[in-house]
């Protein structure tokens, strides 16, 4: 694999690890920017970065912060070119503010968390699941997001090429909400050939400069084509809440109402389009598990057991997190006895599935404060408890 | 009806200014340099009696003569009434978040090193909120040029103290006179590696024009530091109640020292005020610097 010859889409079967594996999944989606700044369990993303994307015509820069690293992808993403950045938790906060301003100015591009104990600097090395609401809410205002969550390095290269065509589709920084076991782990990753990779590429603007307005979306549509710097439209792009022509309307709601709205609904309306999720055994379930992320994955072995001692239960994996499926978990609610959630935080995603159930079962939390995977026994318990067997204590 | 405002008499507010599209100034007729400017959304937001349309103007004729295409010039700025720049220009412009122009500058740069990107803010937001990007931008010889207007305060927010407001300077939130230590805006830049560094009083006009001009033609990292006045914020605080009183005291006190020692320009609330161009070097930029060594490296 060190093999520096080989440019673009390295097609084949690896060996290989999930933070490189989301590298690599980046460069078939077409990205050629990465800027970032190192931080555990992420930097071999940008390591790995720093050597492929100079021999495929990409450029690497590490910045002097992940504010930086984070405005330095916005700003090559306005210059035409996908682009890309990789953190964990200290990095992630530091990027919320200019997530927003990518939000606002509906920028293409992706943001990879590599989630660790938190919160502050927490527990470098080991696993977390701790960012999930800080991915849904943590820079200020309203918007809606869209965030991914990969449980193995084959899926963290899937899922990074999804995540660059949704930027594109919908306008809009999309995260990789990964964590440190998946991405330190190394499994079979396989590379598809390139012509069975769908790319969707940068949607251009055909108006000639003059009639094209950066802001103004057709009927039917939920976002502008996009002119970035230097073609010839003379574009302005503002974090200010602005109006069709992209310039700042700030005297009252008027432009407010529309941009807000249409930011959020260009999200929520497609969720048929954008919501991936991946249903294991639900059919006869009598209890649902629903996870995602690497918990989704170590929930296995006990759901095993549990079918062994004659409990129907079944995996609901959220693949997208955000926007959330609120209409499968509603749905499920209404057919199982219990449903259990096994995530590594304190009970974040149990929340939303709470509202989601709308009170139509039982939802049990298994939290986990970080730094490691679940003990199977405490997952086990609490689908033996949602199926209403006894449990000792 | 209008409102008062400092003293003056304003017909509308900032915000229906903001919104008045394809104004015409009905004495003077259309600007010389309206080809550069989005017209239609004029008139600007600042004060009487501020520096920035004169620093923006200066920036304009120099662009302009330097003959770069101009569908190939991107200006950025931070947040502030000087970050107002980017939207006022009729170029490709962003108006990025407070102090963060500079990175937002590089990932354009980066992503299409055709482009001529400048970045137009102010202290507050280039070397105070922002000054890790702008050290780190001069360090790397990153090929931007970046256009500071020090007013010595923070004028959008009402006049706090900042990186750059001298000692004994008083502001909103100095009221007791500021006792910290200031950045020397261009002795930061000229420290931090960069290739050319000028400052200039909005006074010194043409002067500051040639300098931009300079600035712009110079491969690398540029900066131009602009003493501009604020009224508002800043000078009413200091005895210059109005923009006119500054450029009078900018008359008396501006001494031009071309290759003056920058660690030896620091600016007071009294005593000379420094100006002229101070380095004007060569050295390979980011982008050369790149692409040697990978050129090297990838060789073998
Ligand atoms: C993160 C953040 N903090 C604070 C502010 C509020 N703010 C807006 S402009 C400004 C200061 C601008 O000062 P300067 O860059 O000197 O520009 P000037 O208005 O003097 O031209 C501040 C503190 C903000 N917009 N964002
Ligand atoms: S507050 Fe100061 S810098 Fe801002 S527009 Fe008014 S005079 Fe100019
Ligand atoms: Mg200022």
């Amino acid at each position: 694999m060190s093999d520096k010859t080989h440019a673009g889409v390295l097609s084949g079967e690896f060996f290989m690890q999930g933070d490189i594996a989301c590298a690599e999944g980046a460069i078939c989606a077409g990205c050629r920017f990465f800027g970032g700044y190192p931080i555990t369990p992420a930097t071999e993303v940008a390591q790995w970065m720093s050597e492929r994307l100079p021999v495929v015509g990409g450029m690497y820069i590490q910045m002097e912060d992940e504010l930086a690293s984070m405005n330095a992808v916005l700003g090559a993403s306005w210059a035409g070119i996908k682009a890309m950045t990789a953190t964990s938790g200290p990095g992630f906060s530091l990027m919320m503010e200019n997530l927003g301003l990518g939000i606002m100015m509906e920028t293409p591009c992706v943001l990879v968390n590599v989630q660790r104990g938190g919160p502050s600097t927490g527990l470098p090395t080991l696993v977390g699941q701790g960012d999930m609401m800080q991915a849904r809410w943590g820079s200020h205002g309203d918007y809606a997001i869209i965030a991914l969550a990969p449980s193995s390095p084959q899926e963290i290269f899937d899922l990074t090429i999804d995540a660059f065509n949704l930027a594109e589709r919908y306008r809009t920084p999309v995260l990789v909400m990964t964590d440190a076991e998946v991405g330190h782990m190394t499994e079979k990753v396989v590379i598809p050939p390139p012509d069975e990779i769908e790319i969707v590429p940068r949607r251009k603007p055909t108006a000639p400069p003059g009639e094209y307005m950066p802001y103004y979306v057709a009927p039917g549509e939920w976002v502008a084509p996009m002119a970035v710097a230097g073609d010839g439209y003379r574009i302005h792009a503002t974090g200010l809440t602005h109006n069709e022509k992209g310039y700042p309307a700030t005297a009252d709601d008027s432009s407010q109402w529309p941009l807000i709205q249409r930011l959020i609904d260009k999200i929520e309306k497609n969720r048929d389009d954008i919501i991936v999720l991946e249903e294991n055994g639900l059919d006869d379930a009598e209890v649902a598990v629903i996870s995602y992320g690497i918990a989704a994955r170590t929930a296995i072995w006990p759901m095993q057991m549990a079918r062994a001692e004659g409990i129907r239960v079944g995996l609901l994996r959220l693949v997208t997190v955000w926007p959330f499926p609120d209409a499968a978990i509603y749905d499920l609610a209404g057919r199982v006895n219990g449903i259990v959630v096994p995530e590594i935080n304190m009970g974040q995603i149990v929340r939303e599935v709470q509202r989601a159930a709308a009170g139509r079962t039982q939802v049990i939390s298994v939290p986990h404060p970080g730094g490691g995977i679940h003990d199977p026994y405490k997952v086990l318990d609490a689908i033996r408890r949602a199926a209403g067997r006894k449990v000792e204590v | 009806m209008g409102i008062e405002m400092q003293g003056y008499r304003l017909d509308k507010t900032m915000e229906q200014h903001e919104e008045a599209e394809g104004w015409v100034d009905e004495i003077h007729g259309t600007h010389p340099m309206d080809d550069l400017l989005r017209t239609d959304r004029l008139p600007h937001i600042w004060c009487p009696g501020c520096g920035l349309g004169t620093a923006l103007t200066c920036f304009l004729s120099a662009l302009r003569k330097s003959k770069f295409d101009l569908d190939k010039v991107v200006v950025v700025s931070g947040i502030g009434c000087t970050g107002r720049v980017a939207g006022y220009v009729r170029l490709d412009s962003f108006h990025t978040t407070h102090g963060r122009a500079i990175p937002f500058a590089t990932g354009l740069k980066l992503g299409n090193p055709a482009l001529k990107v400048v970045v137009f803010s102010g202290d507050g937001d280039l070397v105070t909120i922002g000054g890790n990007h702008f050290i780190h931008a001069a360090r790397r010889n990153m090929d931007i040029t970046v256009i500071c207007v020090n007013n010595f305060n923070y004028g959008m927010t009402g006049g706090q103290a900042g990186a750059t407001t001298p000692v004994g300077g008083v502001t909103s939130t100095s009221p007791y006179g500021n006792y910290e230590y200031p950045f020397n805006v261009s002795a930061l830049a000229a420290a931090s590696g960069a290739v050319y560094v000028a400052r200039w009083t909005v006074l010194h006009a043409r002067r500051l024009e040639r300098s931009i001009h300079e600035a712009l033609l110079k491969p690398g990292f540029s900066l131009v530091e602009i003493i501009s006045p604020c009224p508002t914020g800043f000078g009413r605080r200091h005895k210059q109640r109005e923009g006119l009183d500054t450029l009078h005291y900018y008359h008396e006190h501006g001494v031009i020292k071309h290759g003056a020692d920058p660690r030896e320009t620091d600016i007071g609330l009294s005593g000379a005020l420094v100006e002229g161009k101070f380095v004007d070097l060569d050295k390979p930029t980011f982008l050369e610097q790149r692409s040697r060594r990978l050129a090297q490296a990838l060789e073998k």
